[in-house]
């Protein structure tokens, strides 16, 4: 596991440093939201999870779907919008899906994917299933009302749901104590939900506490809520790579870099395996980008396949 | 015949659809109670998993039918206002609707979206009398506005059966009309398919839900001057165009009765469609509620802003003088 912890915290590092540079590159249009900094909190999640798991993941959503094991090339050809895409080429950066893997999409919406993802893992059980989902947010979602709506019917029903908050320290630029009165964590207790603060850079005190909450919701005690302390290195966007906003120093900054999850998890490999594993993972993403960047675009004749999956009422 | 009233069609409906296909499930608020009736007497036929009682948090148990759709089932939410529908605009139209595009068909989002009640209900004022069809057909939401009881029971068993977001407005002018029923010929009724309501020849009258019974007594009350056609579209999106246009080119002469806000609304797509592919012997005229309207408590400001019988009477009238 130790090894598979770094495998993925490394092929989530490489693979967002590799699409930045296909933004700057024009490859991919738009933008994306890196997830740099914060690859602990995926790897960390997804390892405690089974395949039939769900989850739910957000704008800054490439290491969760990653982490939950889509194929990098699919992914690569979903960013640059491509027919070969996990959506082909219909979603983007922030609604990357693959249901096949159990993952419901990243929302673009802040706070709206936890009611989403209480509603599928509801289901789940209502339909005999054992398995549970995991809606992860950021810290800026904690004052979405919707949010706590779903703590509400999550704590109500049971229902076999974990709440990640990475809190990263910013909504955009608003740092998270100009936003948030009382704490991340009390909202949940006030619900009823065990809450519980982790350190979100170490990948293996994130699995260990997923696999406590997993446990817990699938013996049917409820959701568990889980408050994943964090620091995102790079932009809020990559539009902040020419908009220098000013709103974190250089000190600062380097605080965050001096706890990185590549660096915690790597220095528990030997310096061959971690080697090893630095090799594959490019060799992975070089034939990944290579596959993306080779993929047929979609034909705008077909903008709007796949609209409805009932067409048929449109005569 | 048995006497069947709309608003036990809708809850008909309901319960033979939960009944053939445990996938179905219902949620809302005082849907236990059954507060609107909609739910009556499925709750203790079905149970708390199949009627499904939510608190007062529109958003997110309207994000939660998503979810379970996502994971299999068929949510039919309940919504005992049609003002919750603006609350919940983001779930549906930039939610549930948009999962199957943006997931490249992956997905699919059965949920369906009842309001017993919907547009004036008489004396609850400005925010419980809204009637906002039309902004879910601009967005591209199936919208479906049955008119009678049959249609009532036909239409939600269809929208059930959807694979996309539906959403269903039942007027309150309407919950109380009753009509003959063989309940043999109950069945389902397609989206997208209006009907001819009252054939005629002279003049076409589109009006939806309520206010076709308010059509037909009008080309009643008229029946001396001109031979008036009446065309339910019966579902707002997607539009029966061929259906209104067969009914146009034998009438040339087209009026809309809308109970929305006048711009933007319904019959403004109608006349646009009008303008753009019939051949019209007179311009096309709509009642509507005004501009940007508001509905006042009082009730004769409430009634003055609905469009009424006596403003489509002018209408028709204004479209036969026209050489």
């Amino acid at each position: 596991m130790t090894v598979d912890l770094y495998r993925t915290v490394r092929l989530i590092r490489r693979f967002e440093e590799r699409a930045i540079e296909f933004v700057r590159s024009g490859e991919i249009v738009g933008g994306i939201h890196p997830y740099v900094g914060q690859e602990a909190i995926a790897a960390g999640v997804c390892a405690a999870l089974r395949a039939d798991d769900l989850i739910t993941s957000t704008h800054r959503g490439h290491g969760h779907v990653l982490a939950k094991g889509v194929n990098p090339a699919r992914m690569f050809a979903e960013l640059m919008g491509r027919e070969s895409g996990l959506n082909k080429g219909r979603g983007g950066s922030m609604h990357a899906a693959d249901f096949g893997l159990g993952i419901l999409g990243a929302n673009a919406i802040v706070g709206a994917a936890g009611s989403i993802a209480t509603g599928a893992a509801w289901a789940q059980r209502r339909l005999g299933r054992s398995s549970v989902a995991v809606t992860f947010f950021g810290d800026g979602a904690v004052n979405e009302g919707m949010l706590l709506e779903a703590f509400n019917l999550a704590a109500l029903w049971r229902v076999p749901v974990l709440f990640v908050c990475e809190n990263n320290g910013y909504a955009t630029t608003m740092p998270v104590d100009s936003a948030v009165a009382g704490s991340i964590t009390g909202r949940a207790k006030a619900f009823g939900i065990p809450a519980f603060t982790i350190d979100g850079q170490d990948p293996e005190k994130v699995l260990a506490a997923t696999t406590a909450a997993v446990d817990r919701a699938r013996a049917g005690k409820g959701p568990t809520f889980l408050e994943c302390t964090t620091y995102r290195f790079d932009a809020h966007h990559t539009f902040e790579h020419r908009a220098r906003l000013n709103y974190r120093t250089a000190e600062e900054l380097a605080a965050g870099w001096s706890r990185d999850p590549v660096e915690i998890q790597g220095a528990r490999l030997t310096a061959g395996d971690r080697a090893a594993v630095d090799a594959e993972v490019e060799a992975l993403l070089d034939a990944a980008a290579g596959i993306a960047l080779g993929s047929a675009h979609p034909d705008p004749a077909a903008a709007l396949q796949y609209l409805y999956a009932s067409p048929e009422v449109f005569h | 015949m048995p006497k069947l009233s709309y608003l036990k069609a809708l809850n008909r409906a309901l319960g033979d659809e939960l009944e053939a296909d445990e996938r179905v499930f219902v949620l809302g608020e005082d849907i236990r109670a059954a507060a609107s009736n909609l739910t009556a007497g499925l709750f203790s036929r079905f149970g708390p998993e199949r009627v499904l009682d939510t608190p007062l948090s529109e958003q997110a148990f309207t994000n939660f039918a998503t979810g379970a759709a996502l994971a299999g089932l068929r949510p039919v939410i309940e919504f005992q206002i049609p003002s919750l529908l603006f609350l919940v605009f983001e779930q549906i139209a930039n939610q549930a609707h948009k999962f199957s595009l943006m997931s490249g068909g992956q997905c699919k989002v059965p949920v369906t979206y009842v309001v017993p009640g919907s547009g004036s209900r008489t004396g609850w004022a400005g925010q419980h009398s809204d009637h906002p069809y039309s902004l879910f057909a601009h967005v591209g939401v199936k919208t479906v506005v049955p008119s009678t009881p049959a249609d009532a029971y036909g239409l939600l068993l269809s929208a059930i059966r959807d694979d996309d977001p539906v959403v269903v407005f039942a007027p309150a002018g309407a919950l109380g009309f009753r009509e003959d029923v063989d309940f043999s010929t109950l069945a389902p009724v397609p989206l997208g398919v209006g009907r001819v309501a009252r054939a005629g020849s002279d003049v076409t009258v589109v009006a939806l839900g309520h206010l076709v019974q308010d059509a037909l007594a009008v080309a009643d009350e008229l029946a001396g001057e001109a031979s008036i056609e009446v065309f339910d579209p019966r579902t707002v999106y997607p539009l029966d165009v061929e259906g209104l246009a067969a009914s146009v080119a034998r009438t040339r002469r087209l009026v809309v009765i809308d109970d929305s806000n006048r711009t933007s609304g319904f019959a403004a797509e109608v006349l646009a469609v009008a303008a753009e592919r019939f051949d019209l012997a007179a311009p096309p005229r709509r009642v509507t509620r005004p501009d940007g309207a508001v509905l006042p408590f009082a009730l004769a400001l409430d009634r003055a802003v609905q469009p009424g019988r006596d403003d489509l009477v002018a209408a028709i009238r204004g479209v036969l003088e026209e050489k």
